[in-house]
Order: C-alpha cells, then structure tokens, then sequence
C-alpha cells in the first residue's frame, strides 16, 4: 500500500461521526486539561486508559492523541498569561510568552502559539507520514551513549537561556540534577538524598517542582512591592490579538526550527518534548539578528518552542507506535505494525491533520477569551494561582508532605528570582537528571567503565557541539575585549 | 561592612558550595564504581564536586569584583513575600483539620484583606466566592478529590 492509498484510506476512517467525535472531545478535553497546572497529558492519558478499554481501538488511539496535543497546546496558555508551565514542555515558553504578555502583547503570543503549533503539527504529521519507517530504524539505532550525549546537548543549551551569568546557570542546573538524585537508585536499591523521609523514596515529582518555582515563586516575588502591580494591558478585539504580518515575518524561520527540531527530537524514544523545545528555542537564539531581545518578551522565543513542541507529538507517536504502547489493545509493536495494522496507523495519522485543523479554530477565537484572565485584578489572581497550584500537585500525588514541598519550592523558586539564578536550568535539570544517570550509567556498564564509549560517531558529534555551546559565553567576552581594546587605541 | 559581604552572590555561593559539599561527602558513603559498573555514588560526586567549584568561583568573584557581583539584596522586600509564604504554609498545615475550602478562603482573605489592603467585604466576597467555586468546579465538576480535613 502506497502513502496516498494509505492517507485517503486514514481519512475515510478519522472521519466517521464516531471518530471525528473522539477527536474532538480529545483536543477539547486536552486544551482544558494543558491549562491545568500538574495535570499533564501522560496523567490525563493513564487516568483515561482503563476508561478506553471498552471503545474501539482506532477511536479511542484518536481521542488519546487529541488529549495529548491539545493537552500541549493548552500548556502554552499558562505558561504565557500567568507563568506557570501547564507541563515540562512549555517551561520555556514562559521565559518569552510572559514577557511579552507583561508587555501587554498577551493575545499575539497566544495567538503565535496556535499559529506555530498548527504549522510545526502539521509538518509533524506530514513527517510522520512520510518518513515513519526509516526514522524508526534508525531510532532503534540509538544506544545509551548517545542518549547521554543528546541529553548533555540539551543541558548545554541551558547557556543560551541563561542570561547574565553562565556560572549561576550551571549551578541552578546542578542543584536541578541534585534534586533528581533524590529518592531510592534504581540500578543499587540505595536510598540517596531522602533525610530519612519515606514520602522521598519515590524521588520528588517535575510537577511539584516546577509548580512550585515557576507559579508559587512567581507570586511570592509579585508581593514585595506595597502597592499591588497594576493590571497588564489587554488589547481589545480580536483582531489586537491576532500576532501582526511583521511577527509572522520575524517567525519564518522559527516555524521550520521548531517544525524540524521538534519533529527529530520526538522520534527518539525517551528524548521528549522538553528537549525539544529547549533545543529549538536555543537555535532560534543563536540564529538570531536579536539575540539580546531573547528572555524580554521575543516572538521567535514563543513560536520555536511551541511548534517543537507539537512537532514533536508527529514524532512521538513513531516509537510509541513501534515500541510498545499498543500492546494494551492486542496488537503486536514492531516494524510490521503499519502493515499489520494499516487502518489504525493511517487513521491516526488522518485523525491528527484533523485534530491540528480542529486546534487553530478552536484556539484562535478563543484567543480573546483567554487573553481575559489578564483583566482579573491581581489580588484575586494571585490566590487563584495559589489555588491552581495546590489542587495541580494534590491531584498528581493526594499527599500533604507533597503540598509541603511544593511551599519549599516556591521558596525556592523566590530565593532564585531574588538572587538573579535562572529558572529554566533547574527545571531541566531536574527531568533530565534522572535519565541522564541511566544513560551514562549503562553506558558504562556497557563499556566496563571504558570511557571511549561516549566518543563513538554520533555521541562525539553531541558531545562536541555541547562543548562549543558552552564556550559561547567565553567567546563573547573575548569578543567584548577586543572591541574594548580596538577602541582605546583608536 | 565590606561590599561582597551585601552581596546576593557571595552568600549564595557560600550555600551552593555547602550543598555541594554535603552531596559529596553523602555520596562517598555510597559505591563508586563496582564491578558491573559505575555505583550510586558516581553521578553524584561528580555534578557535587562541579557544584563545588562554581560556587566557590562565584564567591571569590562577588570578593575580588564586588561590582561585577549580584545586585545587593534589599532586606526590607522580603518581609511582605515571606508573610505571604507563611501564609501559604500555614494554609498547607490547616488542610488536615480544616479542609481545602475553609483553609483556601482564609489564605484568599489574606492576600485581598492584609496584603492588597481591599476592603473587608472585597476580602470576604473573594475569599468566599473562590473557595465555593474550586469546590465546584474541581471537586463537583471535575471529581477531582480536594484535601479534606477532619471538620470539613
């Protein structure tokens, strides 16, 4: 069967009334649920399972997928009107989504979001059409070495989100790796970093943690000042919302960044949307005319990491389908999967140009609505977002000692505002760190020890860009002081 | 009183370079390197001993170039976001008697009453109306369970 075949077949599967109304009530339930703080997609989905087990499988594949990109797209929402990320992938949409909407331009930074995640989502699928089998080989491809070079990459970009200062970028990452050290060592039994607490043997959630720095500390630095902060300016009518030709003009190039970025980053199993989003939001930075504008409020910093971001889901769904999550309704992984099983894979593919239509007319109009929360005073809005916060972690966890570390972390997150340490670094230290681990780890299991094994191709390739991202900084400063030095003589 | 010594930077570094002193020193407790491979203690001696090193290089920098350093930390600012913090604490630790509704609406009366400094019946109506309408929607609507304490 030819992809055309295949396509034409997908459709007429998606679009029966019983499978369209799976996708909608996906991406709608995933919107809501991405503007949830601390319920996440993968909570949402392992909520939902068992509920799936009695509709059919094509249908209820299409309303998990929808649930999972609106789920990502509705993140956006948070992280740009209130920052607080919805989940780990939009962490970074904060640092330029806020902003922006500090700066009263809410409504093009929601409506850029929608835009990019329908162009880089459907890129996405078009890739996952296409490309699907081959990526899949060489995915498998992919061994604990370069894993944690690919890791290291994304922690490396870190530099380019960090601001002023690379040293306190470093240690906000490192102290983010400490904390996802804590909890008992898969590989030995051993309990590490839990002060005799049993509630940390199960390591400290992302959830917890970003809630905590992001929306917790958030509100806790905006109560410093006596008078409250005045109410952020919200353009009226839509089309005030609506990003203008010169941002889509300035976003060309962030649209293929994070379409691509997004899209090769998602078929490696494990590597994740929050990689992604870092890295396209990176490069976009690097490339950038403007790199000084990144972290004030730049349009370019909204639509890399959203569309990589949804992207990715193209990208995801490849090892998902090959590697393993089927297996729930009887069907058998594998490279033969799209031929076993071509109408449930080219339905899904159908279904998700479907559900990327379904998100830009439900979310662009919506633009308005959302873009109203920002009129709500701000001493309602912090108790709201207090609020949120509160039942984001109870809901993830039902323990009080979680709640308790989720006031630590607000601290935290606060002592960093106040102190000058970037927040991003933390946060992806703490989802990397664990895998990072095991991946260098089994690495040298797998080497005994042998430390050449992270210098094998691809992991060298990794490493070494990582090593020159890091000298970025360096070589700024050296750059300064030679203009500083041309000057004087001259 | 020596500048770096009003430095958000120099103290910070002084933490930092605890932390990573203590992760190193829990971690020699633990295997470094067994015969199958790298133990629990590997990953962090390494990023602890990391942590070390720019902590200290960030407190000698803020001591060798105080201008270069963090801005100095205005003292009087924290009080105001660490009575908030309370607050929210206190919250957290009334939700096993009190429940989410009733300790929610009395962190809301805070913020709007104490801290906006809005009028009691702003303070009251807000903080009522919230804790009614999480209830509502999250606990009603959306069946998601809330804290609940003892009373309610």
């Amino acid at each position: 069967m030819d992809i055309l075949d295949g396509l034409l077949q997908g459709f007429q599967v998606a679009l029966t009334a019983s499978n369209l109304t799976m996708c909608v009530i996906g991406v709608v339930l995933g919107t809501i649920i991405g503007v949830l703080p601390g319920l996440g997609p993968p909570a949402t989905i392992a909520m939902l399972l068992p509920l799936t087990f009695k509709l059919d499988p094509t249908g209820a594949m299409i309303m998990l997928a929808g649930i999972y990109y609106g789920a990502k797209y509705g993140g956006s929402t948070t992280s740009i009107l209130l920052n607080v990320p919805g989940e780990s992938s939009s962490v970074v949409t904060c640092i330029d989504g806020y902003r922006m909407a500090l700066k009263g331009r809410a409504g093009p930074a929601l409506g850029m979001a929608a835009i990019a995640s329908f162009i880089a989502g459907t890129f996405g699928v078009v890739a996952l059409m296409l490309v699907a089998p081959p990526l899949a080989k060489l995915s498998l491809a992919f061994s604990a070495p370069e894993y944690f070079a690919l890791m290291v990459l994304g922690l490396a970009m870190v530099v380019l989100l960090s601001g002023e200062s690379l040293v306190k970028a470093l240690l906000a990452m490192l102290v983010g790796l400490w904390i996802a050290s804590m909890g008992t060592d898969l590989f030995s039994a051993t309990s590490r970093f839990t002060f005799g607490q049993v509630q940390l043997l199960g390591g400290i959630d992302f959830v917890i943690v970003a809630i905590g720095v992001f929306a917790v500390g958030e509100v806790l630095g905006n109560m410093e000042p006596v008078k409250p902060a005045e109410m952020l300016p919200v353009p009226k009518g839509l089309k005030n919302l609506m990003p203008t030709w010169e941002d889509m003009r300035r976003c060309r190039f962030a649209f293929v960044n994070g379409s691509v970025i997004g899209f090769l980053i998602g078929v490696l199993p494990g590597a994740g949307s929050t990689i992604a989003s870092f890295i396209s939001y990176g490069i976009e930075k690097a490339v950038s005319r403007h790199p000084e504008e990144f972290g004030q409020g730049a349009i370019e910093g909204v639509a890399a990491p959203e569309g990589a971001n949804n992207a990715e889901t193209g990208g995801a769904l490849v090892p998902l389908i090959l590697l393993g999550a089927l297996v729930l309704w009887g069907f058998k992984p594998g490279p033969l999967f799209i031929q076993d099983s071509p109408q449930l894979f080219w339905g899904l593919v159908a279904s998700m140009y479907i559900g990327n239509v379904l998100l830009l007319i439900l979310n662009l109009p919506l633009v308005a609505v959302f873009a109203q929360l920002l009129r709500m005073p701000s001493y309602a809005m912090y108790p709201l977002i207090l609020g949120v916060s509160i039942v984001g972690v109870y809901t993830a966890s039902s323990s009080m000692f979680q709640l308790g570390l989720l006031a630590v972390f607000g601290l935290l997150g606060y002592a960093m505002r106040k102190l000058d340490y970037p927040t991003a670094p933390l946060v992806l230290g703490l989802v990397l760190g664990d895998p990072m681990e095991k991946a260098l780890r089994q690495s040298l299991m797998m080497s005994q020890g042998d430390l050449s094994i992270l210098f094998r191709p691809i992991p060298s390739v990794l490493l070494g860009i990582a090593a020159l991202l890091l000298m970025i900084p360096l070589f700024r400063k050296f750059n300064a002081l030679r203009v500083q030095m041309i000057d004087r003589e001259a | 009183m020596k500048p770096f010594v009003r430095s958000g930077d120099f103290w910070s570094g002084i933490v930092l370079a605890a932390l990573g002193a203590y992760v190193v020193g829990q971690a020699r407790g633990w295997v470094y390197m067994a015969e199958d491979g790298p133990g629990a203690g590997f990953f962090p001696t390494w990023y602890g001993a990391v942590m070390i090193v720019l902590s200290l290089a960030l407190v000698v920098t803020s001591i060798i170039k105080p201008a270069a350093a963090g801005k100095p930390v205005v003292w009087n600012d924290l009080g105001r976001a660490l009575g908030c913090w309370v607050a929210f604490v206190a919250c957290i630790a009334l939700m096993p008697l009190a429940g989410f509704a009733v300790s929610f609406a009395l962190l809301t009366w805070f913020i709007v009453k104490v801290m906006a400094g809005r009028p009691q019946r702003v303070a009251l109506t807000v903080a009522v109306g919230f804790a009614l309408g999480f209830y509502a929607l999250f606990e009603l609507a959306l069946d998601l369970a809330l804290p609940h304490g003892l009373l309610f």
